[in-house]
């Protein structure tokens, strides 16, 4: 068993058009190490020097991370980890 | 992109109650910035389900879709085989012109940016395509009733 990783559209090009893909590890940083090894470049696309990069969304189940514990959220067989681009913007 | 019911690419055809609930949305949340999705059928290009959203960031110059009340949409509309044909935002002090913040953020290709300013006595209206940071402005046709 492993962990279903939902793609956004916007980055189903690593993927090569799954909406979701699998992956293994113990916390959500360990997730990401996975998905790059199978998924070149996702990576870069989900988190940068600080962590989570602000454009995007990553939820556990149906809860935001960033509620959690971020990159060292704790992650197991079954759950369900969903990414989402970022909707935001202003007036500058 | 353009569906079977978009006439051609470059263009938002959209109700005239879609436009109404939009801009009445802005005028609500005026001076914040008001934000929402229209939905509609995945491959169809044409704007069905109006959902407001909550500015998170409860802002005059600043919005963010709450990420909770985003998930359970994204989900709703996942189960519908439905996409964010259209994606909302008010301006309140300036143009209805996608600023800088609103470029870096706007990652769907095939999503028509709508930009409402009520910064003046008529609400502007304005529609746009942002990819790779290009940002195309493309014509509104507002309709009765779709066909």
């Amino acid at each position: 068993m492993a962990i279903e990783v939902r793609i956004p559209t916007i980055l189903r090009n690593y993927t090569d058009g799954a909406k979701a893909v699998d992956a293994k590890g113990a916390t959500l940083a360990e997730l990401i190490g996975d998905l790059e090894a199978r998924h070149p470049g996702l990576k870069e696309r989900l988190v940068d020097d600080a962590g989570l990069r602000r454009f995007v969304n990553v939820y556990l189940n149906d809860e935001d991370v960033r509620f959690l514990g971020g990159l060292g959220t704790p992650v197991a067989d079954g759950d369900t980890v969903t990414v989402l681009p970022a909707v935001a913007g202003g007036a500058r | 992109m353009s569906g079977p019911f978009g006439s051609f690419p470059g263009m938002l055809t959209i109700s005239r109650e879609l436009v109404d609930a939009i801009v009445a949305h802005a005028r609500a949340d005026h001076p914040d910035e008001a934000c929402g999705v229209v939905a509609g059928p995945e491959g169809s290009d044409r704007p069905e389900r109006f959902i407001q959203m909550d500015n998170a960031e409860r802002s005059p110059t600043f919005y963010r879709f709450d990420s909770h009340e985003q998930f359970r949409v994204w989900r709703d509309m996942d189960d519908r085989d439905e996409v964010p044909v259209v994606i909302y935002h008010s301006h309140t002090a300036t143009e209805a012109y996608p600023s800088r913040t609103d470029i870096s953020y706007a990652s769907e290709p095939d999503t028509h940016y709508v930009l409402v300013s009520t910064a003046y006595d008529e609400p502007q209206f304005r529609s746009y395509r942002i990819v790779d940071g290009v940002v195309t402005e493309e014509d509104v046709k507002i309709v009765e009733a779709y066909g």
